[in-house]
């Protein structure tokens, strides 16, 4: 198998006011609408569809978008609308939505229709993620109780799946989801079902769920991969108690990247905008981490409290360049320094998939294609290789398009022209 | 449990009840004792219905009710001991049964119940007889959850930090800190441990009925509730405040409030004996 590379936009708002962290209580669920501008957002999107389908020439093999709600680093409630915008415009590389919450749908069976038309419309690039959410997603902004959270999306995971595999019409009598007649329409064009990504952030429920299911495991955080091997580790010592094949395959992690000319090119050029995503856009007010309910008796007893400590809170406020590169929050530095680090972070948290964080904060587009385009031809190539061929491709967890598949970007002109239409081609 | 000889003996004799929905839980029973001058086979027994934290280490209100000759069912929550069947309860409806079934159990339905609430257990309390009002005597509610006011929006306690809920729970904060953590010290991880997993399944449990917005449309069915019902508020309420009793009396055919004096959402512990006095004269009328 070859490691898997999706080039990964959070979509941040990037003006957020230089006293953002002292000024206003939270980047999330509360946040000042004031800081929002409609017309501004108009020249932000674009700009970040561009980015995303920029690195899909660059060969990335996938491109990412996920869901957040009322949150100042990620302007993309429906990650859907997105995918939807790429799917239309490239052609070649995974469409990675990681996710859709579906515990927020009601039903649960509109993400198995958009996804599916997703994998349609793609030509069968939709890589399929299902987040249980996060608090401030799930339960502050969509008002999900937290206690019941986690059954929700069992439920909802359960009609996704059985919609997408079962070819009869079925009623489906959930506690939160009643159907009558289920009848996806379309389904996906991947069998039995594009792969199935679960993004998590540290819930030890969710290593069984995925390694019953054989659904790809990601952890999604911003601390980088020193502070992620802890988690890795459990998870990979997971997957030998439960006797699954140890194939990277099973395995994702999210890293910020910023690759320059050289190393201190790096600082010079990104320094300022990590700084901003780690000072502003990780300024979530506390009371909105953990809903009482939300995480499991089980998790809290594993000792995950480390967010909770009072000493933590700060923790961001007082990073430097130099505590994010050496901590490894984030991994920057000449295309050397970067495939030696990179391939110091696959093999330590033993992944085959990499999000890439190579647009952060408030970084302006030509830097961030900067990066791109370094990492993509002078860092990519020499990494995806390293699991060498003890793995089939099989076990790479990732999508399967069609080979002949439309490909719209390039057809698009062509069909404008109207061809076979009585009068001719238009002018 | 039975007393030790080195606490002091508690006034409540605590049994285990399993109700026909297979929920275990405690249930205290205080006792009027006859130096008090109550008989027990003829005293009149209160359903105590504790609020979302719990019952504390000192009840002045049901020791006070004790005093004044009533017998006293104080169900703990499920989640509100070690026992861990609180997954069965969902919603509204099963917290309400619930504490039908346990008075079922407790061998108290058809008698004139009467039914005390603080907060939380006032809304359970309010719902309980607006399914079976026929099965109440009286009714005392004690600043109640259940019911929304746009214009007067409750602050969001499961957003709240630790710190942060003296403030709005207690008529004076500095008061209020120490009845909330007791003196347990979170810097220890095995203590922080203890607390977050409490917090999870205690906290988690009441926001089933009070997450994100603590009603569960209780007025549509409060035109059920003819027994006479006493609201009684404390004037300093910044959790739920005074205007919701307005609210309350409105909805309900037979109420009447009781404001207090120095005393906010945690009136039951802050004036106690105001509390005692205003319920007993309501429920020995």
């Amino acid at each position: 198998m070859t490691v898997k590379f999706c080039w990964f936009n959070l979509m941040p708002w990037p003006d957020l006011p230089d006293d953002f962290k002292t000024e206003h209580r939270s980047v999330w669920v509360d946040i000042d609408s004031s800081l929002f501008d409609p017309e501004r957002a108009n020249g932000v999107y674009h700009e970040y569809m561009d980015q995303l389908e920029f690195a899909d020439e660059l060969g990335f093999d996938g491109i990412g978008v996920n869901e957040h709600h009322q949150n100042g680093y990620g302007i993309m409630p429906s990650p859907n609308i997105i995918a939807a915008g790429l799917a239309r415009r490239t052609s070649q590389a995974a469409i990675c939505v990681i996710g859709n919450s579906i515990a927020l749908y009601n039903p649960a069976h509109r993400v198995a229709e958009e996804f599916a038309m997703l994998d349609c419309i793609s030509g069968g690039r939709l890589v399929a993620g299902f987040p249980v959410g996060t608090p401030m997603d799930t339960n502050f902004t969509y008002g999900q109780i937290p206690a019941l959270t986690r059954e929700k999306y069992l439920e909802a995971h359960d009609l996704i799946m059985e919609a997408w595999t079962n070819p009869d019409v079925f009623a489906f009598d959930g506690k939160y989801n009643q159907l009558r007649y289920v009848n996806c329409w379309p389904k996906p064009i991947q069998k039995p079902h594009p792969p199935i990504y679960i993004p998590g952030g540290g819930s030890i429920e969710t290593w069984d769920f995925c390694l019953e299911r054989d659904y790809n495991y990601s952890y999604l955080s911003f601390n980088g991969y020193l502070a992620g091997q802890t988690l890795m580790d459990g998870y990979w010592n997971r997957v030998a108690e439960m006797d699954k094949s140890e194939t990277p395959g099973r395995a994702g992690f999210a890293q910020i990247i910023c690759t320059a000319a050289t190393d201190e090119e790096a600082e010079e050029l990104y320094s300022e905008h990590m700084l901003y995503f780690f000072n502003r856009c990780l300024h979530v007010f506390p009371g909105f981490a953990d809903p009482p309910g939300y995480r499991t008796v089980k998790t809290i007893q594993a000792g995950k409290l480390d967010q909770f400590r009072k000493e933590n809170q700060a923790l961001f406020k007082r990073l430097t360049w130099k505590d994010l590169v050496e901590g490894g929050y984030v991994i920057a530095g000449s295309p050397d320094t970067v495939r030696e680090r990179m391939e110091d972070m696959i093999k330590r948290l033993r992944v085959g998939t990499v999000f890439c964080l190579l647009h952060m904060g408030n970084m302006p587009d030509w830097k961030t294609r900067y990066s791109s385009q370094l990492f993509a031809e002078k860092v990519m190539p020499g990494l995806r290789g390293i699991w060498g061929d003890e793995f089939s491709d099989a076990e790479d967890w990732w999508c399967r398009p069609m080979a002949e598949r439309v490909r719209p970007e390039a057809t698009i002109a062509e069909a404008r022209r109207y061809p076979e239409m009585p009068n001719g081609p238009a002018a | 449990m039975s007393a030790t000889d080195t606490a002091p003996a508690p006034a409540f004799e605590e049994i285990l009840v399993t109700t026909r929905r297979s929920v275990t839980a405690p249930v205290r029973i205080y006792e009027p004792t006859s130096a008090q001058g109550a008989d027990r086979s003829t005293a009149a027994t209160v359903l105590a219905l504790h609020g979302a934290g719990g019952w504390m280490p000192a009840e002045p209100v049901l020791d006070g009710l004790v005093e004044a000759g009533f017998r006293i069912v104080a169900p703990v929550w499920p989640a509100w001991s070690e026992h861990t069947d609180e997954s069965r309860l969902s919603e509204m409806l099963d917290f309400a049964l619930h504490g039908w079934d346990v008075a079922t159990e407790m061998g108290l339905v058809g008698g004139g119940l009467h039914l005390v609430g603080h907060s939380m257990g006032g809304m359970i309390a309010a719902e309980m007889a607006a399914l079976a009002p026929q099965s109440v005597g009286r009714m005392a509610l004690m600043c109640p959850a259940g019911m929304w006011l746009a214009d007067h929006p409750i602050p969001d306690i499961f957003a709240m930090l630790p710190y942060q809920l003296a403030e709005v729970l207690f008529a004076d904060p500095n008061v209020g800190e120490e009845v909330l953590t007791g003196g347990a010290d979170f810097s220890d991880n095995a203590t922080l441990t203890r607390f977050m997993v409490a917090r999870a399944r205690q906290q988690g449990m009441a926001g089933k009925i009070l997450f994100p917005i603590p009603n569960r449309r209780f007025s549509e069915r409060a035109y059920r509730v003819t027994v006479p019902t006493l609201l009684v508020w404390g004037r300093q309420d910044r959790l739920i405040p005074p205007a919701y009793s307005d609210a309350w009396q409105a909805a309900l055919p037979d109420a009447s409030v009781r404001l207090v004096d120095g005393a906010g959402h945690m009136l039951p512990y802050e004036q106690p004996a105001a509390v005692v006095d205003a319920i007993t004269a309501h429920l020995h009328r």
